[in-house]
């Protein structure tokens, strides 16, 4: 096995470009797919591989194409869909919740739709209210829909292969902030060593990215580069941090996050969604379900975008997002804290 | 395309089955969901009975129907409304297990889990949408697949007048036309929306103007009549087959019955669908059979009974089946 660094938008598309190769039910449909290689580089070199009758650039007309994909799917095909940036579901979302989400339930499983919906997901470079958002949890919220965030690019290519072979409707949601763009700032460790090879990543199955004792850090997508840095400081700090990286929230690996703060005491998600009613408030649910099985050493705690659009002012953005340093102080005030005593009897 | 003596018996035998069945449903429809059966102080009660839920009803639509369909084999594709048994029984969807998901049933076309206006066939390629405006996109969809597959398929997106007006369906006219798909999409003018009427939502008389803004043709058929659709329409379904590219087709056709059952039709004239109904085009159609020497009256009978049988058949299917267990409802969200 013969393995490069690739940049995630790179992974991304070579993963395309291989199930492209083995599978010609497979194609490509989407805005500035084609030449431009897709907005992101998900769909980079593609055209030039398989020409336009399978990279196909489309109208500006998320509807069609979408609601195009289900009906193709339902047919046999395997379309891949891109939605440019996940911001723009709310003109398209009829076609994605209402029917390819839900057809198949609604036909007792007597169809399948294979349609994977690329999107790009996050904020830190000042794109505002509309182009920043994650939204992960908007779409693992309403049943039908498998979600994927992978993190890095080895991840990345083996998510991505999973998905175009999975039967069902899969959100692939990549953070703009570690494609590894050349004209956007990445973490570099989302950059990394892929093989050449096709191969496949099960969804469900979260990845412990760093062991540790002390405090368990739930995360995902661009995130995990962050809690990766936030555990190094940690570390210096005498914290041992584990991190774990969700990869995929439909399904969710349950019985990671459990077995992981059942080991640590301690849980911090740290996610760059919105904070209510969302995936922190999931994973800390799960924990609470479980504090039979499961002994918390202090409660619980959250970091997310707080309930504003994300703002365009540099300042403003950094605050609401969170950041390496405030993960380094979440933990920090985790091993403080304490759980409440002689309750129980 | 004139209509041979099969198809046009085919098209007659279908309306007969379509209105039956509708005018059936509309009575099995009210049963236990009115007083005393129900809540006091309701008038009727929609989530009452052997089947529940919305209900809404084709009869008088059933000649844009089976005037499209009977062009069709099983692997075109159609994609339905959320008024959707005349299309569904004009594509061959089979008539038992159409009934037991309205009813519900384990043994419905989607295990009870849609309903009457989620139907499912992938065998007969047929499916619709409670979404107004939605059929076009996934008709697209299956244009593509036929296109990108070698096939000469056609795929069909009925649309009610009231969608006209929906991003879906424009986004899809252009889509459909840019990528020359085979793609025939058909607006049933019942000149209503619910309670809304045509020319309070629609800035033109002919939703079939529009096609020329997409450049594609647009077809007109001015008369709720099987015949009138089913010629009007064979070039559009020719060339779709020959990869020519999509049409559009407007059918001014007749709603007899409310939007959906229990609409008391306050907005409209008390008079309209008697006046309608004065032109029911399925006497219309036995009588031109008859008067071409192409049906007998034994004939007619023979086929009525038969089509009401198949009706009635269907309901008692539906009633016997049993329910799904509750626990099913966690199946299937994931093929």
């Amino acid at each position: 096995m013969t393995a490069r660094t690739l940049t995630m938008a790179q992974a991304i598309a070579e993963a395309i470009g291989q199930e492209m190769e083995r599978d010609n039910t497979v194609f490509v449909m989407g805005e500035d797919i084609g030449k431009y290689g897709g907005i992101f580089g998900a769909t980079g070199g593609l055209l030039d591989k398989f020409g336009p009758e399978r990279i196909m650039d489309t109208p500006i007309s998320e509807t069609a194409f979408i609601g195009t994909a289900t009906g193709a799917a339902a047919a046999g095909l395997r379309p891949i869909a891109e939605l440019m940036f996940v911001d723009f579901f709310g003109v398209c979302m009829d076609q994605i919740y209402n029917h390819l989400a839900k057809n198949t339930y609604m036909a007792g499983g007597n169809i399948k739709l294979p349609v994977v919906i690329t999107t790009a997901i996050g904020g830190g470079y000042n794109d505002a209210a509309q182009h920043s958002q994650c939204l992960y949890a908007t779409f693992a919220h309403m049943p039908g829909l498998k979600v994927v965030v992978p993190s890095n690019a080895y991840d990345a290519k083996g998510l991505m292969t999973q998905a175009i072979r999975d039967d069902n409707p899969v959100m692939f949601m990549y953070h703009k902030g570690i494609m590894g763009l050349p004209w956007m700032a990445y973490y570099e460790g989302s950059s990394n060593e892929v093989p050449e090879e096709a191969y496949t990543i099960p969804f469900g199955q979260a990845k412990v990215v760093r062991a540790g004792d002390d405090v368990t850090i739930v995360t995902l997508s661009q995130m995990v580069q962050k809690s990766l840095l936030a555990a190094e400081e940690l570390a210096k700090l005498g914290i041992s941090a584990e991190v774990l990286d969700l990869r995929t929230l439909v399904p969710l690996d349950r019985a990671a996050v459990l077995k992981s703060v059942a080991k640590t005491g301690r849980l911090l998600v740290a996610d760059e969604d919105y904070l209510g009613f969302g995936l922190t408030g999931e994973i800390a649910a799960i924990v609470a379900e479980n504090l039979d099985t499961v002994a918390l050493r202090a409660p619980i705690k959250r970091l997310a975008v707080p309930n504003v659009p994300i703002p365009y002012s540099r300042p403003l953005e950094q605050f609401v997002i969170p950041q390496v340093k405030g993960i380094v102080e979440a933990a920090q005030a985790l091993m403080k804290a304490r759980v409440a005593e002689g309750v129980a009897a | 395309m004139q209509a041979s003596k099969d198809t046009l018996l085919w098209m007659y035998e279908k309306m007969v089955e379509i209105r039956h069945y509708e005018e059936t449903m509309a009575t099995v429809y009210l049963e236990g969901k009115l007083p005393p059966a129900i809540q006091k102080g309701l008038a009727f009660d929609i989530g009452s009975g052997p089947v529940p839920g919305e209900m809404h009803l084709a009869a008088g639509q059933e000649p844009v129907a089976v005037g499209i369909c009977a062009h069709l084999k099983q692997d075109d594709t159609v994609v339905g409304t959320h008024r959707p048994h005349h299309f569904a029984l004009a594509k061959g969807v089979p008539i038992n297990a159409m009934t037991a998901e309205m009813f519900g049933k384990v043994t419905g076309l989607g295990k009870g889990k849609g309903g009457h206006m989620h139907l499912f066939d992938p065998v007969h390629k047929f499916s619709c949408s409670g979404l107004i405006g939605a059929s076009l996109p996934p008709a697209c969809g299956a244009g593509l697949a036929a296109k990108k597959m070698g096939k000469d398929w056609v795929a069909v997106a009925f649309f009610g007048e009231g969608a006209a007006n929906q991003g879906a369906v424009h986004e899809s006219l252009n889509l459909a036309a840019l990528w020359n798909l085979p793609v025939i999409f058909v607006c049933e003018d019942n000149k209503w929306a619910i309670s809304v009427p045509k020319t309070s939502a629609t800035s033109i008389e002919w939703v079939a103007d529009r096609a020329s803004a997409y450049g594609m043709p647009g077809i007109k058929v001015a008369q709720n009549d099987a015949v009138a659709v089913y010629e009007a329409v064979a070039p559009a379904i020719a060339r779709a087959r020959a990869g020519q590219g999509p049409s559009l087709i407007e059918v001014k056709t007749d709603r007899y019955l409310g939007h959906f059952q229990g609409d008391p039709e306050v907005y409209r004239p008390k008079d309209e669908v008697a006046n309608l109904r004065k032109n029911d085009p399925i006497p219309k159609l036995a009588a031109q059979l008859k008067n071409a020497g192409q049906m007998s009256e034994a004939e007619d009978a023979a086929l009525v009974a038969r089509a009401k049988q198949r009706v009635m058949d269907a309901f008692a299917y539906a009633r016997e089946s049993a329910y799904p267990a509750p626990l099913e409802a966690l199946q299937h969200v994931f093929a």
